[in-house]
C-alpha cells in the first residue's frame, strides 16, 4: 500500500470520510473504493492491523506452546513400563456380571456410586433418573426428568440427594425422599444454569456444593442452596464432556477434558487453568485421577487412553492397541490404581495394567455401547452402564498367588 | 423471550420512514445501495427516542451505545465495514437492518445443514479461500454430515444460480445478511482473547518447575506395592466379596464406626496422614490420641475450616464468626497455635469473611498435625494396641450347595437416617452422619 505511487487526478467526496480531497483507488476485497490520503494511512493501520494480529497471535501461541514441549521433555529420563519392570506381573484375571439392572427404557448415559458402597443413580436417554441399591438389584426412586439425554447424575456424599442434568442445559438436585406422600420433582432444586447442555456434574466434599461441565465450553462451581455461581472456569475452546475432582488432601483441584481433545486442571478457588495436556487425536470423552492424585487417565474417541502426570507435567502412558479402534467413553482405576478399567464404543470393557501398559482383560457382555463405568467407593466391584439399557455390576479377581480367589 | 420481542419492536419504528433513523446511500463504485445508516445516526436516534442522558462515568460506554451493541451483537443491525467485528461504532461506518427472515427470534433454527450449504456456497465463490474458523468448520461439517454432503453441494450450486439471476444491489445486500447473520449465529470461537490466554498460559507454564519422571515414576511403583493388599479386586477380600458371595459380612465388619476394625484398615491409616483423616473411625481415634496430648483443639479447627470451605454461601458469616469465637479470639476457650504471621493475615482477613479466609489458617495447623501429632500418633500405645486387637476375618467357607442362592439382605438407604427436616445435619459428609450396621 505505502509504495503505491499517487496517480490520483479525481478530486471529489472521500468514500469514508466524506471530505472533498484528492482520491486514491483502492482495493478492499476486490471491490474498488475512492479514498482520500488521510483514510487509506488509517485504513493501513485499522483495518488491516486487526487481522494481522489474530495471525500474529497465534503464530506465537503456536511457537510457544513448541518451546513448552521441549521443555516438558527435558526432564523425561524413563519410560514407565521400564521403572514396571521389576513389578509381580499379573495372573489370571476373572471378572464376571454379578448383578444386572434392568429397568431404564432407553440407553443408559452415566451411573454414580453411593458412598454406602452398594447404591447407585442412573440416568438415560429417556429421560429417567433411577436409584438403585444394585446389591438387591431394587429401584429405590425413579424420576423422570422433563428433558431427555440425562448425561449427567451425582449422587451427594451424605447419600441424600442426588443431581442430574443434561439437554435442558441445567443441573438440579432432587432431595431423595421415601415419603410416600412426597413427589420427589416436587422439591426439585434448580442449581446450575449454562448455556449449552451439561455433560458432566458432581458434588464437592459436601452436598452444598456442584461442580457442572457443559456443552458451552465452561465448567462452573455453583452453591446448592441458593443456586449462586460461584465460580466459572474458562478455557476450553470447545465443549466440555467430563470431569473429576481431585483426592489431595487440601481438594483444591480437578481436571476436565474436552472436545477440543484438551485435559485442563483448574485451580477451584482461582479459577485459572494450572496445567493443560493436549496429546489425544480427538474428543476426550472421560477423565479419572489416579488414586494418590498425582496423575489421571483419560479415555478419548481415538481409541486410546493415556495416563498424565502432574509433577512431571507430561503425557507418561498410552494404553491403546491395533485391535482397538473404537472411542473409549469412560476409564477408572481400581483401587490401588493398579488396573484402569476402560469402557469402550465397541461394547466391551478393557482392562489395561496401568504400570506395565499392557492389556490384562477384555470383558464382554454389554450388546451396545458402554456409555459410563465407575468402580466401587470401596473397590470391590465396578459398575458400566451401556446403550443396551442396561447396567451391570461386575466383581471377581486377579490371582496374584498370595491372597485367595474366591468364586462361588 | 421477551427482550427479543422488545429488541424487534425497537428495530421497527427504528425502519419508519418518518420517524426512523435517517437513511443514507451506501456506495460501491457505480452501485448505489439505498437503506444503509451511519452507527452516528442510530445512536443520536436512541438517544433522542428513549431520553437517554449522557451522563455517565468514564470509561463505561455511554448507555445508547451499549444498547446499540447489544442491538448489533443479537444480529439485528449489522455493519458493513469490518462485519466481522460486531459492535456499534459511533462514527460514520455504515450499518444495515437484517431482513425478519434472519432475525434471532424467527422460529428458524440454523441447522448444521444450512450452514453447511452456505460455507460451501462461499467456498464456491470465493475458490476455497474461507477464513480460518470457517475453514475448520467447513472440514468439521464435512466429517460430520458426510452423507448428505451432495445434498449440501447441489443446494449451494443452485442457490448460487438463482441468486445470478437477481438486481446486482439486491445479491450484495441479500449476501451481507446472510453473511451477518452466519457471524451472529456462529461466531468464531478462537479469537484474539483466547490466543492471548494461551500465550500467557504457555509463559506461564515455562517457568513451572517440574519433576523428573524417573521420580515421579516410582512414586506410582510404590503406592501400587502399598495399596494392591487393600485392592479388592487386585487381592480379593476377607471375609468375602459381597457382590460374589451375597454374603454382607465384609461391609458390615468395614463399616464406618465398628467395636473393632480390621487390620487392613488400622494398617492403612499408617499409609498416610489423609488416609487416617478421611476414615471416620481412624478419626476419631486420632481425636482421642490429641486429648492425651491437650492438642485435640487443632483437630476440631480444622473440621471447622473444612466446614466453612464446602458449607452453604448463605452460612459463611456466620461460621467464620463461629471459628473466630472458639479458636482465634484472644482468651478463647479453644484457641489455636498459629505463627503471628498467618494469625494476623486470617484476622485482617475475617473483615470481609469469605469461602476461603480461613486457609492459610487451615494448612499451618493440618501441616502441625501432620508432622508433629501423626508420626508420634503411629508410635504410640494407642496405635500399637489398635494393631494387635485389630481383627483379621477368616475366609468364608465354600458353599456346598453352590447353586442356591443365599438371600440378599436389602440395608437402610442413607437418606432414611434423620428427619426430614433436618438438612444441616444430613448435608456434612458421611463423617459425621452416623451409618446403621449392615444386617447380616
Amino acid at each position: 500500500m505505502c509504495d503505491q505511487t499517487f496517480l490520483a487526478v479525481v478530486f471529489g467526496p472521500c468514500d469514508k470520510c466524506s471530505k472533498e480531497k484528492p482520491l486514491r483507488a483502492v482495493y478492499i476485497k476486490s471491490e474498488q473504493l475512492s479514498y482520500c490520503s488521510l483514510c487509506v494511512e488509517m485504513m493501513a493501520t485499522e483495518g488491516l492491523h486487526e487481522n494481522e494480529t489474530l495471525a500474529s497471535l497465534k503464530n506465537e501461541a503456536e511457537s510457544l506452546k513448541g518451546k513448552l514441549e521441549e521443555e516438558r521433555a527435558k526432564l523425561h529420563d524413563v519410560e514407565l513400563h521400564q521403572v514396571a519392570e521389576r513389578v509381580e506381573a499379573l495372573g489370571q484375571f476373572v471378572m464376571k456380571t454379578r448383578r444386572t439392572l434392568k429397568g431404564h427404557g432407553n440407553k443408559v448415559l452415566c451411573m454414580d456410586w453411593c458412598k454406602d458402597k452398594r447404591r447407585i443413580v442412573s440416568s438415560s436417554q429417556d429421560g429417567k433418573v433411577i436409584v438403585w441399591d444394585s446389591f438387591t438389584t431394587n429401584k429405590e426412586h425413579a424420576v423422570t426428568m422433563p428433558c431427555t439425554w440425562v448425561m449427567a447424575c451425582a449422587y451427594a456424599p451424605s447419600g441424600c440427594a442426588i443431581a442430574c442434568g443434561g439437554l435442558d442445559n441445567k443441573c438440579s438436585v432432587y432431595p431423595l425422599t421415601f415419603d410416600k406422600n412426597e413427589n420427589m420433582a416436587a422439591k426439585k432444586k434448580s442449581v446450575a444454569m449454562h448455556t449449552n447442555y451439561l455433560s458432566a456434574c458432581s458434588f464437592t466434599n459436601s452436598d452444598m456444593q456442584i461442580l457442572t461441565a457443559s456443552g458451552d465450553g465452561t465448567c462452573a462451581l455453583w452453591d446448592v442452596e441458593s443456586g449462586q455461581l460461584l465460580q466459572s472456569f474458562h478455557g476450553h475452546g470447545a465443549d466440555v464432556l467430563c470431569l473429576d475432582l481431585a483426592p489431595s488432601e487440601t481438594g483444591n483441584t480437578f481436571v476436565s477434558g474436552g472436545c477440543d481433545k484438551k485435559a485442563m486442571v483448574w485451580d477451584m478457588r482461582s479459577g485459572q487453568c494450572i496445567q493443560s495436556f493436549e496429546t489425544h487425536d480427538s474428543d476426550i470423552n472421560s477423565v479419572r485421577y489416579y488414586p494418590s492424585g498425582d496423575a489421571f487417565a483419560s479415555g478419548s474417541d481415538d481409541a486410546t487412553c493415556r495416563l498424565y502426570d502432574l509433577r512431571a507435567d507430561r503425557e507418561v502412558a498410552i494404553y491403546s492397541k491395533e485391535s482397538i479402534i473404537f472411542g473409549a467413553s469412560s476409564v477408572d482405576f481400581s483401587l490401588s490404581g493398579r488396573l484402569l478399567f476402560a469402557g469402550y464404543n465397541d461394547y466391551t470393557i478393557n482392562v489395561w495394567d496401568v504400570l506395565k501398559g499392557s492389556r490384562v482383560s477384555i470383558l464382554f457382555g454389554h450388546e451396545n455401547r458402554v456409555s459410563t463405568l465407575r468402580v466401587s467407593p470401596d473397590g470391590t466391584a465396578f459398575c458400566s452402564g451401556s446403550w443396551d439399557h442396561t447396567l451391570r455390576v461386575s466383581a471377581g479377581s486377579t490371582c496374584l498367588g498370595c491372597f485367595f480367589s474366591v468364586m462361588v | 423471550m421477551p427482550c427479543l420481542r422488545k429488541m424487534e419492536r425497537m428495530i421497527v419504528s427504528m425502519q419508519d420512514p418518518d420517524m426512523g433513523v435517517k437513511m443514507r446511500n451506501q456506495r460501491l463504485l457505480i452501485t448505489v445501495i439505498p437503506h444503509a445508516m451511519t452507527g452516528n445516526d442510530i445512536v443520536e436516534w436512541l438517544i433522542q427516542k428513549y431520553g437517554i442522558s449522557e451522563e455517565v462515568p468514564a470509561p463505561a460506554p455511554p448507555e445508547s451505545l451499549h444498547l446499540g451493541n447489544l442491538i448489533v451483537k443479537h444480529g439485528y443491525i449489522y455493519p458493513l465495514k469490518d462485519p466481522r467485528s460486531l459492535v456499534l461504532r459511533a462514527d460514520e461506518s455504515p450499518y444495515r437492518f437484517q431482513t425478519p427472515y434472519f432475525w434471532t427470534s424467527t422460529k428458524w433454527p440454523a441447522t448444521e445443514l444450512d450452514y453447511a450449504i452456505y460455507l460451501a456456497k462461499k467456498n464456491i465463490r470465493k475458490q476455497g479461500d474461507l477464513i480460518e474458523h470457517e475453514k475448520d468448520n467447513y472440514n468439521l461439517l464435512h466429517k460430520r454430515i458426510n452423507h448428505t454432503w451432495d445434498f449440501v453441494v447441489m443446494q449451494a450450486r443452485e442457490q448460487l444460480r438463482a441468486a445470478k439471476q437477481r438486481r446486482k444491489g439486491d445479491r450484495i445486500v441479500i449476501d451481507c445478511q446472510e453473511q451477518a447473520y452466519w457471524l451472529v449465529n456462529r461466531p468464531p470461537t478462537k479469537n484474539m482473547d483466547y490466543y492471548k490466554r494461551e500465550i500467557e498460559y504457555c509463559r506461564k507454564a515455562m517457568a513451572r518447575t517440574r519433576v523428573k519422571s524417573s521420580i515421579c515414576l516410582e512414586g506410582y511403583i510404590k503406592f501400587n506395592e502399598q495399596y494392591v493388599p487393600h485392592d479388592p479386586i487386585m487381592s480379593g477380600c476377607l471375609p468375602s466379596n459381597p457382590w460374589i458371595t451375597d454374603d454382607t459380612t465384609y461391609w458390615a465388619m468395614n463399616a464406618p464406626t465398628v467395636p473393632t476394625p480390621t487390620k487392613l484398615r488400622v494398617e492403612r491409616w499408617g499409609f498416610n496422614f489423609s488416609e487416617l483423616l478421611a476414615d471416620p473411625l481412624g478419626r476419631a481415634q486420632l481425636l482421642d490420641f490429641l486429648k492425651k496430648e491437650f492438642s485435640a483443639e487443632n483437630l476440631s479447627f480444622w473440621e471447622a475450616c473444612e466446614e466453612l470451605r464446602y458449607g452453604e454461601q448463605s452460612r459463611i458469616p456466620e461460621i467464620v464468626d463461629s471459628i473466630y469465637q472458639q479458636f482465634l479470639a484472644p482468651g478463647a476457650t479453644r484457641w489455636v497455635n498459629i505463627d503471628s504471621k498467618t494469625m494476623e493475615r486470617t484476622l485482617e482477613g475475617i473483615k470481609t469473611p469469605h469461602r476461603y479466609v480461613m486457609d492459610d489458617a487451615q494448612m499451618h495447623i493440618y501441616m502441625l498435625m501432620k508432622k508433629d501429632s501423626y508420626p508420634r500418633f503411629l508410635k504410640s500405645e494407642l496405635y500399637r494396641n489398635l494393631l494387635a486387637e485389630a481383627v483379621i476375618p477368616p475366609e468364608t467357607k465354600k458353599r456346598v450347595f453352590p447353586f442356591m442362592r443365599k438371600q440378599r439382605h436389602s440395608s437402610p438407604s442413607p437418606a432414611l437416617l434423620l428427619p426430614a427436616g433436618d438438612t444441616e445435619e444430613r448435608s456434612r459428609g458421611p463423617a459425621a452422619a452416623p451409618v446403621p450396621e449392615e444386617e447380616s
